[in-house]
């Protein structure tokens, strides 16, 4: 759980009301300089509350459940060099299991009593869409969902909400173009989760594969009661189809359970994933898990699985991000993996302080919103932002890699795509630009 | 007699809590709402268990079918909410009464092997006809207060008004239900099925009634939930909730109406209690299941300290005073009206108190 302190509400709120009353009147410009004020719900002249809700029990909670630590780990990093502003940054992370009933009351819990200024990486693609309706009625901003359904880019309806990670339809198109020109002919098969995140998935793969290829696709429910069972019965159907490809649009723990059922059935076709499961700390660790088996078992199982990733490699010790990242991460939570997760963590949470730093001194909502809206300058990520008022999609490309003893190797150049069906897969070619010395944007 | 006292009763209590819901902040009033809907599923079940003598443990299901009878109405026929929480209710009792028709043939074990493969099996509908029910996703509706609240009323608010009307409707509908023939003879047939048989009971009928009454009563529940959270998923009315709700009624008292909303408040209020007090005690992340563990250690004590659940602890601490598990105002009117009839000066307290201290409800007539 995230430290949070109690804060007397009833002064915020007064402050909050009277500092919207003055910005209705006067210029609606962020202000540069002056005294730090309670200019918003969730903003002290001290501390800035943000909240989020995210898997650290049940299905998901495997490897999820350190994005947000990790994210804390930065934001105390911050904290620590100064604040946005002078302000530190307060995160309280609440768990809902990744159930979307559960979502719901914890992000009421959040908004309506703790009073967050903004939710911030709200975790999971079923979960949030519980959510999102309310989180835009009661206008609270909600940055950066940490998941990549396309949904969350609709200004008109959301305005308040932002997408992050490069969403399924672009990362099934980049995937897709891949298999399409590196399998030509073969077999190929999708191993999806039944909802929005796989749906989008097969969707931009289906941009760029023949269908004439796909000769099976397999949907999993990440509910099911006994997701081994569900898996093993999806996975002898996938042999069934005879696919020499299977593309996988999955969560950790059914990738992995994929890979053992793979296993189990002498099947092993070219595996290729959604970044969403292709993290090799976790995968191969809920392997060893799984398998009850230690040591480079589940190294092996994954080794020369394809794959995309929109954030620098963890083996490229020579990017100054990932250098940034693992001495934050040694110094604050040197106990959990410095894995993909925590670099996904702290690389979203780097971009929530960007956008906080541009919001100005004594933002409200609204300027938070509108920061993003007139974009952000690429940082942590392999390619540029598309962010607009008309736009709320994050990141829009990422590099296909293969993963070779535990860690990504790229295979190719970043490329960017849009979200339509005729939308080019093109190479990116401006070099990603360095981390601030500072760690600090 | 029973009923006028019983609604007075309700009337009262209606007025008490919409009052404290009024004074409530946002969250408050959500939470409100919550503790009021499962109340409506706990006291159902309670009746069910506590008085029929029939196990469930699958009532999840029944709030699965109000819960989506509410959404589908609300959605697409654009029903009012009151009709709608009206029509889930039979649709959640029709269901009932096909299972209670399989139950009453069923006893313990089998019963409750019958009604777990309803909770397991009937979210699968959802994920079945994704057209219809969404899917994983399921279906998001809206909920307007009504004009002559005024604009600036608040959804929350009206939320929890709903749900505490509805519970205190269901509360003395069912109370009332306790003190007549009905629940006589649901009482006798808990206690013994031939006996009941014999004394010319239609023990199968009064089974299925059983049934029929406390799936109406889940479906009520489901339904206020999906007015409360404004969607329906199947990820809500998971096997999880079904057995949380076996745990209220024990953990209140079984068979106890007062019971349900002690059990109901345990289920609600206390995990989000223990996730801010490990939060604010320094329990890290890593230690997630700290407030799950948490949990499990209040239900442990509780059972251990009131072995016969809240209610029992409260009434053998409370002595007479306190409300028996059925018919909370007839109970202690007939006591009183027994002490002055006999001039007794006989402790009350002892009266249907077996050698073990347990007290049944009825056994002081």
């Amino acid at each position: 759980m995230a430290r949070y302190r109690k804060l007397g509400l009833a002064p915020v709120a007064a402050l909050a009301t009277l500092s919207m009353m003055l910005a209705a009147c006067g210029s609606s410009t962020p202000s540069s300089s002056g005294k730090l004020q309670a200019s918003a719900p969730g903003i002290t002249a001290t501390t800035i509350l943000i909240g989020s809700h995210q898997p650290l029990t049940g299905i998901a909670a495997p490897g999820y459940d350190e994005i947000a630590p990790a994210s804390n780990a930065y934001f105390q990093y911050v904290n620590a060099h100064g604040g946005v502003y002078g302000r530190k940054i307060i995160y309280k992370y609440l768990n809902d299991q990744y159930n979307s009933s559960i979502t719901t009351t914890v992000v009421r819990q959040l908004i309506l009593q703790d009073h967050v200024f903004a939710i911030f990486n709200g975790l999971g693609t079923p979960t949030h869409l519980a959510v999102a309706p309310f989180i835009n009625a009661e206008k609270v901003p909600d940055l950066f969902v940490a998941s990549g359904c396309a949904c969350w880019n609709a200004p008109s309806t959301w305005p308040e909400t932002f997408g992050w990670q490069i969403n399924y339809i672009r990362e099934g198109k980049i995937l897709g173009s891949y298999v399409a020109a590196h399998f030509k002919g073969e077999r190929i098969a999708y191993f999806y989760q039944d909802d929005e995140f796989g749906l989008d998935g097969i969707k931009g793969l289906g941009y760029e594969i023949p269908a004439s290829q796909v000769v099976a696709k397999e949907p999993y429910n990440v509910n099911a009661a006994n997701p081994a069972a569900e898996v093993g019965t999806l996975t002898a159907a996938l042999k069934a189809s005879r696919a020499q490809v299977v593309i996988a649009f999955a969560v950790p723990a059914f990738m992995a359970l994929l890979r053992l059922s793979e296993l189990s059935l002498s099947y092993s076709p070219q595996l290729v994933s959604s970044s969403v499961g292709s993290d090799p700390i976790t995968i191969s660790g809920l392997l060893n898990a799984y398998a009850k088996k230690s040591g480079s078992f589940g190294d092996s199982l994954i080794q020369g699985m394809i794959t995309d990733s929109y954030l620098p490699s963890l083996g490229d010790t020579t990017n100054s991000w990932i250098s940034l990242f693992t001495k934050i991460h040694n110094e604050y939570i040197p106990k959990l993996p410095m894995d993909g997760n925590v670099l996904y963590g702290m690389a979203a949470a780097y971009t929530f302080v960007q956008a906080m730093f541009k919001a100005g001194r004594n933002p409200t909502r609204q300027d938070l919103v509108n920061a993003v809206n007139s974009g952000l300058p690429q940082g942590v990520s392999v390619a540029p932002y598309a962010y607009s008022a008309t736009d709320h999609d994050g990141i829009t490309g990422a590099y296909i890699a293969e993963i070779e003893k535990g860690v990504l190797v790229p295979l190719g150049p970043t490329q960017v795509t849009d979200n339509t069906p005729t939308g080019a897969v093109t190479t990116y070619t401006t070099a990603q630009p360095a981390a601030p010395t500072s760690g600090i944007p | 007699m029973t009923l006028a006292r019983n609604a007075g009763l309700g009337i009262i209590a209606c007025v008490v809590l919409l009052v404290l819901c009024s004074k409530l902040d946002a969250y408050r009033q959500y939470q409100m709402a919550q503790v009021a809907a499962t109340v409506v599923a706990v006291a159902g079940l309670t009746v069910l268990i506590g008085v029929s003598g029939q196990l469930s443990i699958g009532h999840g299901a029944f709030m699965f079918v109000g819960g989506y009878a509410t959404a589908l109405l609300v959605l697409h026929l654009n029903w009012p909410l009151a009709l709608a929480i009206v029509a889930s209710a039979v649709v959640a009792g029709l269901a009932g009464g096909v299972m209670g028709v399989a139950a009453a043939r069923l006893r313990g074990p089998y019963l409750a092997g019958a009604t777990l493969m309803l909770a397991v099996a009937l979210p699968a509908v959802a994920y079945q006809w994704q057209g219809v029910f969404g899917g994983d996703q399921g279906l998001d509706f809206t909920v307007n207060t009504p004009g002559f609240l005024g604009a600036s009323f608040q959804l929350t608010e009206w939320q929890g008004w709903v749900c505490c009307i509805c519970l205190v409707i269901v509360m003395v509908l069912l109370a009332n239900l306790l003190r007549s023939r009905i629940g006589r003879s649901w009482r006798a047939l808990r206690d013994n099925e031939t006996a009941a048989a014999l004394a010319g009971l239609n023990v199968a009928r009064l089974r299925v009634l059983a049934f029929m009454l406390s799936a109406a009563c889940a479906g009520v529940a489901g339904s206020l939930l999906a007015m409360t959270m404004l969607n329906v998923t199947p990820g809500a009315f998971t096997l999880a909730l079904s057995i949380q709700l076996l745990t209220a009624v024990v953990l209140g008292g079984l068979g106890s109406l007062a019971g349900a909303v002690w059990g109901g408040i345990i289920l609600v209020l206390v995990p989000p209690f223990l996730t801010d007090f490990a939060a604010s005690h320094g329990f890290s992340s890593a230690s997630a299941s700290v407030p799950i563990a948490g949990y499990g250690l209040v239900l442990i004590i509780v059972m251990l300290v009131f072995p016969a659940g809240i209610q029992g602890g409260v009434r053998r601490l409370l002595g007479p005073v306190a409300p028996a598990a059925t018919g909370p105002v007839s109970a202690i009117g007939r006591r009183l009206a027994r002490r002055l009839e006999e001039g007794s000066t006989t402790d009350a307290r002892q009266e249907g108190v077996d050698k073990e201290g347990t007290r049944w409800p009825d056994t002081a007539n």
